[in-house]
């Protein structure tokens, strides 16, 4: 049997997936993106095929996707995020019209027609307060790790406004907030919400239509995708355990597999 | 112009001084004039958690330095973010106003001001005269400000001070492109996993601030004189990559620091002898 491999390397995590002719997930790897982005991205390929069972030899074509997708010399061929997430998505929710997806230093509302081809897309690269970065130096301010994130934010009972207008000013915003005696807990809640907020703005940009799916590495925290589902109105896909973070590499594996097809025809 | 009430009445000391305190998100300054509007006590600390004692404090620096009683400060004007909290104060004018008095009483050819300070960056533009007739900031994001440069030396374990010597030795400067001080923070790392060099790492860096803005003052037009106030002042390199920028020569002293503060006691000097000029009006 041929496999294909679809490695998403992203400002954050290089995720790499393998998957059956069947398109079955059959492995899996992620690891934190570092400086060494070959290296890395060479690693996760690796341990991906490992957990697969298969040898370098039955993987018959590697995609690359995300910032990095060129700095991937052993990659056959590369993707844009966009597309790589719209088949990535669409694989697991047929139905979806609008992706919205947060990355490490990213944001992404991407719009889909009928057929899952991309009519429209918004992104923030520009500012991390419009991206899991914001999350993640908010927690720093509070004294917290980002894998304390999603516990810490369980306990609140209210979320107390933090502007969100740039992590870096977001410090002052905490430490007086912290001084006037708020809680921890409800003030990452209130960073969670700006967040949200802004996640919802990019995606009214591009004129979202449900079904909605939410991704990306953000969405392993269930309370941000919870937060997020409740500003939809309810209704949003979120790929089960950690799958919402390789939606981008299963994309980027199924069009590995196209392109063999293709040149099969 | 002026916002608040006074909270005390301005004094009629027998020898008119004056104060201005200006309280920055980073680093309150403090500035006494004597009757000629000479600067004769300053102070700088920063500010800290605790505004109202920062104020406090810096202003009490700046008296002793100068050798006075707090009697004979006939009005204190305070400025800056927290200018509110100046509890001692008379009145409370905005920066804007501050660092253009401030500019104007050093340099009287200014037209255009630079205030890039700890959170923030403003440009403003100044009649003939010293009217401030258009400003623009940058309060929303710390790209472009004070706090970028904090961020780059903190990813570089580098002292803020040691920031600008070093950057002046780069020769090669790498470009940072992103505009967020967050991602630049990982941005240079990168350029420092690729084995460049801290000096032109950091050259990079200030290019980057100076381009920012540069894009401010365009949009209340550039017309020399320049003055540059502000804390980041006292950053030569970043003072050498602007006017290589500008093309032209920035207006720039040991006080450039304590503009706003200067500003503020100008205006608390006017103050100060139109009162006490009131005073020997009517009782003569």
């Amino acid at each position: 049997m041929i496999y294909t491999a679809g490695i998403d390397v992203g400002s954050t995590y290089v995720k790499a997936i393998i998957l059956n002719e069947n398109g079955d997930l059959v492995g899996s790897a992620i690891h934190s993106t570092g400086f060494l982005i070959e290296e890395t991205s060479k690693n996760m390929l690796e341990e991906a095929r490992e957990r697969a069972g298969i040898n370098s030899a039955d993987i018959g074509c590697i995609t690359t996707a995300g910032f990095g997708r060129s700095m991937v010399s052993f990659r056959n061929t590369q993707v844009t995020d966009l597309i790589a997430q719209s088949w990535g998505v669409r694989a697991l929710y047929p139905a979806t019209h609008t992706i919205i997806d947060i990355g490490g230093q990213t944001m992404k509302a991407i719009r889909l027609d009928d057929g899952g081809r991309v009519m429209n897309f918004r992104l923030n690269d520009k500012c991390a307060a419009g991206s899991g970065t914001f999350l993640e130096k908010t927690a720093h301010y509070l004294g917290y790790g980002i894998e304390e994130i999603a516990p810490l934010v369980e306990r609140s009972t209210k979320a107390v406004p933090i502007s969100g207008i740039c992590a870096v000013f977001a410090e002052s915003e905490v430490i007086n907030h912290i001084s006037q005696g708020e809680k921890p807990e409800d003030i990452m809640h209130g960073a969670m919400l700006s967040l949200t907020e802004r996640s919802v703005s990019l995606m009214k940009q591009v004129q979202m239509q449900p079904e909605f799916t939410l991704v990306g590495g953000i969405m392993r925290f269930p309370v941000m995708a919870r937060v997020l589902r409740e500003s939809l109105g309810g209704a949003a896909n979120v790929p089960p355990e950690n799958l919402a973070q390789f939606t981008g590499a299963i994309g980027a594996a199924l069009l590995a597999r196209r392109h063999l097809e293709k040149k099969t025809d | 112009m002026t916002t608040g009430q006074p909270s005390r009445e301005i004094g009629k000391p027998p020898d008119c001084h004056a104060a201005g305190v200006d309280v920055g998100s980073t680093q309150t300054k403090a500035i006494v004039v004597n009757r000629g509007g000479e600067i004769i006590g300053r102070s700088l600390i920063p500010t800290g958690a605790n505004v109202i004692m920062a104020a406090e404090r810096s202003f009490l620096l700046a008296l002793e330095q100068a050798a006075i009683d707090r009697t004979n400060i006939g009005c204190i004007i305070s400025t800056g973010y927290g200018r509110y909290k100046v509890e001692f104060g008379n009145n409370q004018i905005t920066e804007i106003m501050c660092h253009a008095r401030g500019a104007i009483a050093i340099f009287p050819g200014t037209q255009t001001v630079l205030d890039m300070g700890g959170q923030d960056t403003k440009a403003i533009r100044i009649q003939p005269g010293g009217g401030v007739v258009d400003f623009c900031m940058n309060d929303k994001c710390a790209a472009g400000t004070g706090r970028f440069l904090q961020y780059a030396a903190a990813a570089l374990g580098i002292k803020l001070s040691e920031l600008g010597p070093m950057a002046l030795r780069g020769t090669d400067p790498v470009d940072i492109s992103t505009t967020c001080a967050v991602f630049a923070e990982s941005e240079i790392l990168s350029w420092m996993a690729r084995g460049k060099k801290i000096e032109d790492i950091l050259l990079g860096a200030h290019y980057a601030i100076a381009s920012r803005s540069i894009g401010l003052l365009r949009r209340v037009g550039i017309v020399e004189e320049l003055t540059f106030t502000g804390g980041v002042t006292r950053n030569e390199a970043m003072v050498k990559v602007l006017s290589e920028l500008l093309k032209t020569k920035l207006n720039i002293n040991e006080d450039s620091h304590y503009m706003g503060a200067l500003g503020a006691a100008l205006f608390a000097l006017d103050r100060a002898l139109y009162v006490k000029n009131k005073a020997a009006s009517g009782s003569s």
